[in-house]
C-alpha cells in the first residue's frame, strides 16, 4: 500500500475517521474482490494527490467485518465520504477515477 | 505518446493479443479498463479452460495471463479508455486528459453483465442489489438471497452463494433452465437450492436509508399473479452486453452492438483497428474462444502493419 493511505481497522477507525478534522475516504475492499483491484491504486493515487486535504485510508473487509456491517456494507469495492464523522457519500463499484475527485472536491475548502 | 498498437481490454482477448504482439516486439500498451482481468476475476473455479486439469480461480488465470504478456515487456496499465478517435490515422485514444495515439488498435472491451433495468434495482445497488456474486456473497452469511436467471452464470452464482447464504432460490422466467445440463443438475440436487419458476421480477423493495432490500415484487408469468418474496440480497445473472459504447459512431456495431468483424478475421469496419473476445462475439463467448481470437488480432495487426511499410 502507498505511503500516503492508512490502514484502517477497529483499533483506529475512531481516531482516524470518526475524530478526524478532515474529510475522509474509506475505500472498503477484499483480496477476492476483482474491482476493488481497479480501485485500490485509484484510491492511492488520490491519497497522494488529497495529502494534507483528505484523510485516505482501506478498510479490509476481510479482517474488520464489524466496520463494515456497522456502515451496511453490502457490496465491495465501497467508497464513503466521511465529513465531521458521518457520511456523507457512498459510491459503489469501481468507478471512474474523475468520479470520486468530483465527490472529494465538495468536501475540501 | 505514440505506439504501435494499443490494445483497449485485458480479458482472456486483450491479453492474449497483448502476449502475441509483445512477443512481436511491437511494444503494445494495454490499456485495462474498470475490471482489470475481465469478466474471469468475478467468477470462482473455471473448470474449462485447457491446461489445467484440475481447475483454475478466475482470478488466478487472469493474472498467469497477464504475467505472460509482462514477460514480454507489454505495458500493461490499471487506466480506463474514456475516449476514441478512429478517424484519422495514427488513431486517437484518450485516458482521462491524457492522449495517446497509435498505428494499429485492438478492441477487447468484452462484455459486462446487464441488468433489469429497474429503477429499485439502480436505487438498490449496493444495498442489497448486486452483480457480482464474488464481490458481495461474503456480506450474506446465513442470510436468504435471490439469484435472478436461468443460464449458465446464474447457476454458477447460486451455487457459489450456497457457501454463504442459508437459503439460495433461482428467480426463472421459463419453466426450465438454459444453462448446461452439468450445471442444472448440480442446483437442481443442491439442498440449499430452490427454484421460483416462471417469474419475474416487478420490482426491488427496500429503502436505502433503512437497511436496503427486503424483498422483491415478483410476477408469476403463467398466472399474472403478483406476491412479495422475502429475501435478504438478489443477485443479478440474466446475460450479458458488450461494452462498445466508446465506439458508437466510429465504428460498425451490429443490431445488439456487437463489432462486426470479417468472416474469419478480426477486420473491422475501419482499416488498422481489429476486435477479439466477447465484443465481437455473441455466440461462443468463452475464456478459450476469447483469447484465440485475441491471437487472431494480434497476428492480424502485425500482418496489416508490415504491409503499411
Amino acid at each position: 500500500m502507498e505511503k500516503y493511505t492508512i490502514t484502517i481497522s477497529d483499533s483506529n477507525f475512531e481516531s482516524e475517521v470518526l475524530k478526524s478534522t478532515k474529510p475522509v475516504l474509506i475505500d472498503f475492499w477484499a483480496e477476492w474482490c476483482g474491482p476493488c483491484r481497479m480501485v485500490g491504486p485509484i484510491v492511492d493515487q488520490l491519497a497522494e494527490e488529497y495529502d494534507g486535504k483528505v484523510v485516505v485510508g482501506k478498510v479490509n473487509v476481510d479482517e474488520n467485518p464489524s466496520i463494515a456491517s456497522q456502515y451496511g456494507i453490502r457490496s465491495i469495492p465501497s467508497l464513503l465520504v466521511f465529513s465531521n464523522g458521518k457520511v456523507e457519500e457512498q459510491i459503489v463499484g469501481a468507478v471512474p477515477k474523475a468520479r470520486l475527485q468530483d465527490s472529494l472536491n465538495k468536501y475540501i475548502s | 505518446m505514440r505506439r504501435k498498437v494499443i490494445i483497449i481490454g485485458s480479458g482472456p482477448a486483450g491479453l492474449t493479443a497483448g502476449l502475441y504482439t509483445a512477443r512481436a516486439n511491437l511494444e503494445p500498451i494495454i490499456f485495462e479498463g474498470m475490471q482489470p482481468g475481465g469478466q474471469l476475476t468475478i467468477t470462482t473455479e473455471v473448470e474449462n479452460f485447457p491446461g489445467f486439469p484440475d481447475g483454475i480461480q478466475g482470478p488466478d488465470l487472469m493474472d498467469l495471463f497477464r504475467k505472460q504478456a509482462q514477460r514480454f515487456k507489454a505495458d500493461t496499465r490499471f487506466t480506463h479508455v474514456d475516449k476514441v478517435d478512429f478517424s484519422s490515422r495514427p488513431f486517437k485514444v484518450w485516458t482521462g486528459d491524457e492522449l495517446f495515439e497509435s498505428d494499429a488498435i485492438i478492441i477487447a472491451t468484452g462484455a459486462s453483465a446487464k441488468l433489469l433495468g429497474l429503477d429499485s434495482e439502480s436505487k438498490l445497488m449496493g444495498y442489497g442489489v448486486s452483480a457480482c456474486a464474488t464481490c458481495d456473497g461474503f456480506f450474506y452469511k446465513g442470510k436468504e438471497i435471490a439469484v435472478v436467471g436461468g443460464g449458465d452464470s446464474a447457476l454458477e452464482e447460486s451455487l457459489y452463494l450456497t457457501k454463504f447464504a442459508s437459503k439460495v432460490t433461482l428467480i426463472h422466467r421459463r419453466d426450465e433452465l438454459r444453462g448446461s445440463k452439468i450445471m442444472q443438475q448440480r442446483v437442481l440436487d443442491h439442498p440449499k437450492i430452490h427454484v421460483q419458476w416462471n417469474s419475474t421480477i416487478e420490482e426491488m423493495v427496500g429503502e436505502t436509508q433503512t437497511g436496503g432490500l427486503t424483498g422483491v415484487r415478483l410476477k408469476n408469468t403463467q398466472s399474472g399473479e403478483i406476491s412479495v418474496f422475502r429475501c435478504d440480497g438478489v443477485f443479478i445473472a440474466i446475460g450479458h452486453q458488450p461494452n462498445s459504447d466508446l465506439f458508437k459512431g466510429q465504428i460498425e456495431l451490429d443490431s445488439k452492438g456487437y463489432i462486426k468483424t470479417n468472416p474469419n478475421s478480426t477486420y473491422t469496419s475501419v482499416d488498422g483497428v481489429f476486435a477479439c473476445g466477447d465484443i465481437q462475439d455473441s455466440i461462443y463467448r468463452q475464456a478459450i474462444t476469447a483469447a484465440g481470437s485475441g491471437c487472431q488480432a494480434a497476428i492480424d495487426a502485425e500482418r496489416w502493419l508490415e504491409s503499411q511499410n
